[in-house]
């Protein structure tokens, strides 16, 4: 690889270098865009109807959640088969200390998270420390979780619950903008409702991405690091920040911005900053890649394997009400086989079953390219049994497109 | 006479690298022929063209192999002909006998069955043949290093081997079983099997090589015949392409005070309750001061510098560290490294890098602190700690986003080096920082050594190779079995002196 070098030659070469090497990220981006023009073709325009958006993030928020503890878990070399029960059993636990118990809703959701936390300790304890395979630990942990929300329920349904806590996950921000402004804007589109806040939020939020964008070019060609090529920059740009406003024009005019969303949109970014630029972050790709040189090289291994699985634990909770806020009520199977949804998201996005690779954005993209499957196949009334077929071949064909991938790079 | 292997003209090229240009290789039936060359050199580039891994037409030139042209379409084509490549890791399953390993892919069976007595019979035959008296049932796992190099040879002529090659065969041994194995070399060549031999060990070539050929930059440089009075200091020459008189750089020794002390340290293996594995050793090093630790493989060097290191090996530890007369808490490994320690494993692959990960990656990985603040790592100062010690180690990298997987060993050795030189030690445990690397890489490590010394800092070196040992050090520890049995001023050291200590222990 070289640094990019003025004159066309020289240009069109390094983009091609460049897309050679990066060759996974692009793709990935690309096949999500292209699956979601298929059904939007397929579906007649209903896939992205603004309110099968809104759908759409409901409907997969608290699988890329899990997603974003799974990745770390699969980086640092590991694999929890539990978040799916565990899910489960947090989203019981919360309805029956809500509904029957009568326990205030923030601390109910508190305990929960501190529930989850402590899962995650009691399975990650015996991974970290006593260097029992996360599958076999975490399958115990599947079935023991699936049972004790069995338990906790009696086997029934346990809901409704307050609005309060429905609005974790079907509640959308309040608009603070006029409703005048609302009201012309909505006009103007030819909607019956433009919510003001989301297209602030969203033209802000595309503002802020590109600034940070540039000045991270600025820096890099400053000190002579070589960087993505320019037309690469603002042809992803152009891509992703379009299909974002494009998304967020959508949702404003329907409700505006699900609580949901904003949630999601957070944790993502936390946990992309996390895992590429801070020390922890680091050090659990270390950990990942050569336990044993990690270890040497006086990283506490142990611990952030056991950290790892706390993180996962905690995530799995949060999704566990968001689950079952979204369908009011809490039941035995939520989050059934749900584990393998996170997982192969996980897969899709790049991670290596190996541990040491795998990207946030990769795994935020590999949920999302199977939640637009599930939902574009959904519309177009594909028979479950399909489905199926076809997302366990999408899975097959991204991870065979990763080992060729490599394999050519040699 | 024909020979039995010629390859004329070998091109390949890899994208961006030309790594083998127009070679040109003769081997004679019957000789043992030496391929050397610095590492990166197209040795085994070179090998894996001959016996198919790279097939016919991913190259370019010919192979005559017994005078006619052959294409080989991989790995599985030139075995049926009689060519096998025992490489530098082995390629046995620890988990199988020796046995089974030995007919693995070639078992003695019919319609699927095993035949256990016909394997056994003919494994106690091969074995023999190769001089191991190990029982055929035995687990690969269970026989040390050298055992298994004859395992693998063993294998090798259940084959009915014509050619055999071996790429690096004595490089994770000790001097006894490479002689061993060079007498089976020896032996081989008087049943009629013709050798390719590719080795570091110039010594060794010299015993058993009748024709050396010296590969530089992916070309053939020389081939000469080896028993005419070839010196090794001329092989060294057309290997570098420069005249290196000295083979180790010279340093000023001046020792100053004391600076590690380690007392009365014990170490019990962490498997095997009530296996003692270093017993009472006490040793010191000072200021500006190269201390070497001699010993054979399994003496216990490497498991008393790990277990010094943070206890990562071992169990019930007892003894104690001091640094300039303080005691030292080396209880865990990144307390070990705060208070000055580094230790640089043999096994840089398994143990010291990140194979995956960048030079920058893997230089500051012991120290990210010092990049980062809050937490949050700072890119720029990565770089920047990289692009440092690329440079003042020479470290051969396209950039320091290169993935180290990709470097030579000598090269992927100095980034273990920069890891460790980050991390600003008093005291480096050095083990076997030169196994497997070529000589230039060599003078090159044992130059940052000498700059370490003269920096004042304690460096302690343990090798296999005794004439490294004298060639660098002030003081040799001598070891053996888990406790120190001689300590030898340089000028009082020998080989011979190492030797007897070890022996008469």
């Amino acid at each position: 690889m070289e640094i990019q070098a003025p004159g066309q030659v020289q240009a069109t070469r390094g983009v091609r270098t460049y897309l050679r090497s990066h060759m996974r990220d692009y793709g990935l981006l690309f096949a999500l865009i292209a699956i979601i023009a298929f059904f939007q073709f397929m579906t007649d325009g209903t896939l992205m109807r603004p309110v099968n958006i809104t759908n759409l993030f409901l409907q997969n928020s608290y699988i890329i959640i899990m997603a974003l503890g799974m990745l770390i878990v699969i980086v640092a070399g590991h694999i929890d088969l539990s978040v799916g029960s565990v899910m489960g059993f947090v989203g019981a636990f919360a309805a029956v200390a809500i509904v029957n118990w009568h326990l205030p809703v923030v601390l109910t959701v508190l305990a929960s998270l501190m529930m989850g936390a402590l899962i995650g300790a009691a399975q990650g304890y015996w991974v970290a420390y006593w260097k029992i395979p996360s599958f076999i630990v975490t399958l115990a942990g599947m079935l023991v979780f699936r049972g004790m929300s069995l338990w906790l329920l009696q086997g029934q349904s346990v809901g409704p619950f307050p609005q309060i806590f429905q609005r974790l996950s079907t509640g959308f921000v309040p608009d603070i903008f006029s409703e005048g402004l609302s009201k012309s804007l909505a006009a103007m589109a030819g909607s019956f409702n433009f919510n003001v806040l989301t297209m602030v939020v969203g033209l802000l939020v595309a503002a802020l991405g590109i600034w940070m964008g540039l000045r991270a070019r600025a820096r890099n060609r400053a000190y002579g690091i070589e960087g993505e090529p320019a037309a690469f920059f603002w042809g992803r740009n152009l891509v992703v920040l379009g299909a974002f406003l494009f998304l967020m024009f959508k949702l404003a005019t329907f409700r505006g911005l699900p609580n949901v969303l904003v949630t999601m949109g957070v944790l993502i970014v936390i946990y992309a900053f996390v895992t590429e630029n801070t020390v922890i972050g680091r050090r659990i790709y270390a950990l990942g890649g050569n336990t044993k040189a990690a270890k040497l090289s006086g990283i506490k291994t142990e611990r952030l394997t056991f950290l790892s699985f706390v993180n996962m634990g905690v995530l799995a909770a949060l999704a566990g009400l968001i689950f079952a806020a979204r369908l009011n009520t809490a039941t035995p199977k939520a989050g059934y086989g749900l584990e393998l949804d996170v997982i192969a998201a996980v897969f899709i996005g790049g991670a290596s079953m190996a541990g040491g690779s795998g990207k946030i954005m990769g795994a935020v993209v590999g949920a999302f390219i199977m939640g637009v499957m599930n939902n574009g196949m959904s519309i177009m009334g594909i028979g479950i049994d399909y489905q199926q077929v076809i997302k366990g071949l999408v899975l097959l064909a991204a991870v065979i497109f990763d080992v060729y991938n490599k394999q050519k790079q040699g | 006479m024909t020979p039995i292997l010629e390859m004329r003209g070998i091109t390949k090229t890899f994208p961006g690298v030309k790594a083998l240009d127009e070679v040109s290789f003769q081997v004679q039936p019957g000789e043992i022929h030496a391929l050397v060359g610095e590492n990166g050199a197209g040795k085994s580039t070179l090998m894996k063209v001959l016996s198919g891994v790279y097939p016919h037409g991913s190259f370019e030139g010919e192979i005559l192999y017994e005078g006619q042209p052959v294409e080989f379409a991989g790995i599985h084509d030139s075995e049926r002909r009689g060519i096998i490549i025992i490489h530098q890791e082995l390629a046995l399953v620890p988990l199988l006998s020796i046995a089974e390993n030995i007919f693995l892919g070639n078992e003695c069976a019919s319609r699927g069955v095993l035949n256990w007595r016909e394997t056994f019979s003919r494994t106690e035959k091969l074995l023999k043949k190769v001089g191991l008296s190990e029982a055929p049932g035995t687990l690969v796992d269970k026989i040390g290093v050298g055992k298994q190099q004859l395992v693998e040879i063993a294998k090798a002529l259940s084959k009915d081997v014509k050619l055999l090659i071996l790429d690096e065969p004595t490089a994770a041994l000790q001097e006894n079983d490479s002689r061993k194995l060079l007498d089976l070399m020896l032996e081989l060549k008087a049943q009629g099997v013709t050798s390719i031999i590719i080795s570091h060990k110039l010594n060794e070539v010299r015993q058993v090589a009748d024709t050396v050929t010296v590969i530089r930059d992916g070309r053939t440089i020389t081939t000469r015949d080896a028993k005419a009075g070839l010196s090794e200091a001329e092989i060294v020459r057309h290997m570098v392409g420069r005249d290196m008189s000295h083979r180790y750089p010279i340093r000023e020794r001046r020792a100053g005070d004391l600076l590690m002390e380690v007392d009365g340290w014990n170490v019990w293996h962490p498997d095997h309750a009530g296996r003692q594995v270093i017993r009472d050793i006490s040793f010191n090093v000072r200021e500006g001061e190269v201390v070497g630790i001699a010993g054979l493989m399994g003496s216990g060097r490497t498991e008393l510098a790990m277990s010094i290191f943070g206890r990562s090996w071992g169990r019930n530890i007892s003894g104690g560290v001091r640094l300039r007369g303080k005691p030292l808490d080396v209880g865990a490994v990144d307390r070990a490294i705060a208070a000055g320690l580094a230790y640089v494993t043999e096994d840089r692959k398994a143990l010291g890098l990140i194979l995956d990960e960048s030079v920058k990656f893997n230089t500051s990985l012991a120290r990210l602190e010092a990049v980062a603040s809050r937490g949050v790592l700072d890119d720029l100062r990565d770089i920047e700690v990289a692009e440092r010690y690329r440079n003042a180690l020479g470290t051969r990298t396209p950039s320091v986003s290169q993935k180290v997987g990709n470097l030579s060993g000598g090269n992927q050795q100095k980034v273990v080096l920069a890891k460790w030189l980050f991390t600003e030690p008093e005291v480096l445990m050095l083990d076997e920082p030169t196994r497997g690397i070529d000589v230039g890489a060599k003078y090159e490590i044992y130059s940052i050594i000498n700059d370490l010394s003269a920096q004042g800092k304690g460096v302690v070196m343990i090798s296999s190779e005794m004439p490294e040992l004298l060639g660098m050090c002030d003081r040799i520890y001598v070891m053996s079995e888990g406790a120190i049995v001689g300590e030898l001023p340089i000028a009082e050291a020998s080989q011979e002196r190492i030797m007897s200590l070890i022996v008469t222990e």
